[in-house]
């Protein structure tokens, strides 16, 4: 049986964030996308690895990314992420 | 009661007055004629678990003051013209973010380097307005040895109460005179200079709430009451705040608190010489003056009353805030008032504010790095008594 | 507590601007403080004026808030009374080598216990984006519209020839590299100074063609080599580049060491020094 695989909650506070685009640019798993007016998005949570880096490089404190527990993992999965 | 005597310099006895008022620190950088606080400072602060720094400069020195006075050390530097201009700057900021601490001014005559070491009075106004921006200011005019011991002491115990800086202005005359101090048992020291203390649950405490008094209660950095010091506007929290309404009570409260205390505070001291009996009575001379000045304004007063001139003696303790209740009553109940200064005339700028027209206020100048003679505020007394 | 219980959530969002490289070494700081169990009545935050001068307004220690270049001699007066405490001057470039670049040598050169963290975004940001004493020369600014005529320190090397305990170079692009660097200085008993090489897309980025501030991140991370790479680089491959990493440092007693020395010796002579002046 595969090992299921770790989920991890990606939240945006939007009322810090400056849409400045690093995470973006940065997040190694694609994760985030810029919508429209150039506004960050958490488009794929599903892909996050968890490496924290967008967390570290936002310049606005306005990113967490914790293990989802259990049940919220499989909300997501049930939801399609 | 006085302990014991000690024949001592102005200098010494400002860092004796310093360190009986629990001065715990010192930071400075070394002046002509001030060096002498400096030297003491380094062997006497260190003897009793104090600290003394030899900072790099004045802007240093007056920083190193603010720090460690916030980590809760009675702290005090001294200084000349020179390094006083360079302190200019972070005295507004222990006077704006209400940091307690000391600055001894011991004036030498300017500008610049001038003559140097030289007497000079010139600094009367930069004591009142050298920082920019409205502020407090509360100074002190020793003009003798044991009034450097004791307006030493005053400044502490007003610097702490207050939580604002204050200056001691003497000048190089009073600075190396030489004299017998009376000095107070070292027990009676003990808490003299203290500063109001924050109650209650530390997460309730805000850095700016004042008490009744206008001043706010001061922790340490190190105590669990959070301390946010703050040099530009600042709500009660010491969080920034633009607001024009919290900005305007800000700075109307911190002229207040110290306005409002004046009454309590050491202010002028009288001298009256009367001509000898059976002269006609004649419309008395007041001589308003401060610091060594005010010595030879003594002599000048003798000499005048002998010639038949009741002569009074106004002696400015406190030059800021002006004591203008003390100088106007004096000045009213004299013919005229002659001021007496090593200056181009600038506390007499005051005491014509403070009389007005109601009698004449004249000038007796000197600004040449000499000091005021009894003899020469004499002949400037007998010309305008004649005019 | 945790990185954010540091933080004064009611004064967010974060005053900087978009993508600037202040909010990545306050929160790197505030995991530092974290990773090393400070509490915060032991902490103390002075800050100078500038940009990153306004750091305190974001952090739940004790702090005070400056005048611009003096943050280092404030810091100074603190540790001194009281070695106990752990103490953090936070400034820009211009805070801490420009106006303070005096006091930042004789803070090295003393040993004081302090570290020093120092945003370089190699311009002055609060007053417009004006060149400093670290911009590179030919750089443009606001007052170098014909390119920078001046050369820029190296802080590091200038912190360590004064005497610094600890130096170390990271940028806003190396932040987990930022936050161990800031435990280690921070552990440091003498003076430690972390420079933070940081953007400014706003002004420096502007004038200088990397407006952008992802470009700006890009930039940091092709230009920044870790310490012992960059010491094997061939000078042509210098061109550009910087190390970072730890960088250097002397292992000197801290000030705070050796002014307890000095206490013990007044105390041990006090007789001779206490009475002052001629009894009569
Ligand atoms: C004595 C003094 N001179 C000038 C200023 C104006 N001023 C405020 S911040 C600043 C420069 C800020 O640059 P830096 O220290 O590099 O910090 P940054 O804003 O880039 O973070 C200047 C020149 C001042 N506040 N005080
Ligand atoms: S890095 Fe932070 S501030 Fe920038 S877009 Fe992403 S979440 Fe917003
Ligand atoms: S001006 Fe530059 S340093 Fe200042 S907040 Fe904006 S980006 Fe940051």
């Amino acid at each position: 049986m595969a090992k299921a695989k770790k989920r991890f909650r990606v939240t945006l506070n939007r009322a810090w964030c400056k849409d400045c685009g690093i995470c973006v640019a940065f997040c190694p798993a694609k994760v985030f996308e810029a919508g429209e007016r150039g506004e960050a998005l958490v488009a794929r949570e599903e892909d996050c690895t968890g490496c924290q880096s967008c967390v570290l490089r936002c310049p606005d404190l306005a990113l967490e990314v914790e293990e989802a527990t259990p049940s919220q993992a499989a909300e997501a999965v049930t939801h399609g992420g | 009661m006085a302990a014991r005597t000690a024949f001592m310099q102005g200098n010494e006895a400002i860092l004796e007055g310093a360190l009986h008022a629990g001065a715990r620190f010192f930071a400075g950088y070394p002046i002509t004629p001030s060096s002498e606080i400096a030297e003491l400072a380094s062997t006497r602060l260190p003897a009793r678990g104090g600290v003394y720094l030899q900072m790099e400069d004045e802007m240093a020195s007056m920083g190193a003051v603010i720090g460690a006075s916030a980590a809760g050390a009675p702290a005090f530097t001294a200084t000349s013209g020179p390094g006083f201009s360079l302190m200019q700057e972070n005295l507004g900021l222990a006077a704006m973010a209400e940091v307690p601490c000391v600055v001894v001014n011991v004036q030498r005559s300017g500008p610049s380097t001038g003559l140097a070491t030289r007497p000079g009075q010139a600094d009367v106004m930069q004591a009142r307005w050298g920082t920019h921006g409205d502020h407090p200011s509360l100074v002190f005019a020793p003009a003798s040895a044991q009034e450097c011991f004791d307006l030493t002491v005053e400044a502490f115990i007003w610097a702490e109460r207050l939580r604002t800086p204050v200056i001691g202005r003497a000048d190089v005359v009073v600075g190396h005179l030489r004299e017998l101090v009376a000095l107070p048992d070292p027990e009676d020291g003990r808490a003299l200079a203290s500063r109001p203390r924050p109650q209650g649950p530390p997460d309730d405490y805000c850095t700016y709430r004042p008490g009744p008094d206008g001043v706010p209660p001061l922790a340490d950095f190190g105590s669990p009451y959070i301390v946010h010091l703050n040099g530009s506007m600042h709500d009660e929290r010491g969080y920034p705040s633009a607001d024009p309404a919290q900005a305007g009570r800000l700075i109307q409260r911190l002229v207040a608190k110290v306005q409002a205390r004046v009454g309590e505070m050491v202010a002028v001291r009288h001298f009256r010489h009367d001509p000898p009996e059976g002269a006609p009575p004649r419309p008395a001379v007041l001589y308003v003056a401060y610091g060594s000045t005010a010595r030879a304004a003594r002599e000048a007063a003798l000499m005048l009353a002998e010639k038949g001139v009741p002569a009074r003696l106004l002696q400015l303790k406190r030059l800021w805030p002006f004591p203008d209740s003390e100088v106007e009553a004096a000045a009213l109940e004299a013919g005229l008032t002659v001021v007496p200064e090593m200056n181009l005339g600038q506390v007499v700028l005051e005491v014509e504010r403070v009389v007005g027209k109601r009698r004449p206020v004249w000038s007796c100048a000197k600004s040449n790095g000499e000091p005021i003679t009894p003899d020469e505020i004499l002949a400037r007394t007998l010309e305008v008594v004649g005019a | 507590m945790k990185a954010r219980d540091y933080l004064i959530e009611e004064a967010m969002p974060l005053f900087w601007c978009r993508g600037c490289g202040n909010g990545i070494i306050l929160h790197a700081l505030l995991r530092a403080l974290a990773r090393l169990g400070k509490s915060r009545e032991e902490t103390v935050v002075v800050t100078g004026i500038g940009c990153f001068g306004k750091a305190d307004d974001y952090i739940r220690t004790h702090s005070i808030h400056g005048t611009h270049g003096r943050a280092l001699a404030i810091a100074t007066g603190v540790k001194a009374v009281n070695p106990g405490l752990t103490v953090l001057a936070l400034m820009g470039d211009g805070d801490c080598a420009t106006i303070g670049g005096n006091h930042l040598i004789h803070a090295a050169r003393r040993n004081i216990g302090v570290t020093a963290v120092v945003a370089n975004n190699l311009n002055y940001g609060m007053t417009g984006g004006q060149f400093s004493a670290t911009t590179p020369q030919g750089a443009r600014s606001s007052t170098s519209s014909f390119g920078n005529p001046e050369s820029g320190f190296d802080l590091c090397r200038l912190a360590g020839a004064a005497g610094a305990a600890l130096v170390a170079r990271a940028t806003v692009y190396h932040a987990a590299l930022l936050e161990s660097l800031l435990v280690e200085a921070i552990s440091c008993p003498g003076f430690s100074l972390v420079e933070v090489m940081s953007s400014c897309p706003v002004y420096y980025g502007r004038y200088n063609g990397i407006p952008d501030p992802a470009a700006m991140m890009r930039w940091w991370q092709e230009s920044a080599v870790p310490a012992s790479r960059y010491a094997e680089l061939a000078p042509e491959e210098k061109q550009g580049r910087f190390p970072i990493g730890r960088l250097g440092g002397s292992d000197r007693p801290a000030f705070s060491e050796r002014y307890a020395r000095v206490q013990e010796a007044a105390q041990a002579g006090a007789g001779r020094w206490i009475q002052a002046g001629t009894d009569r």
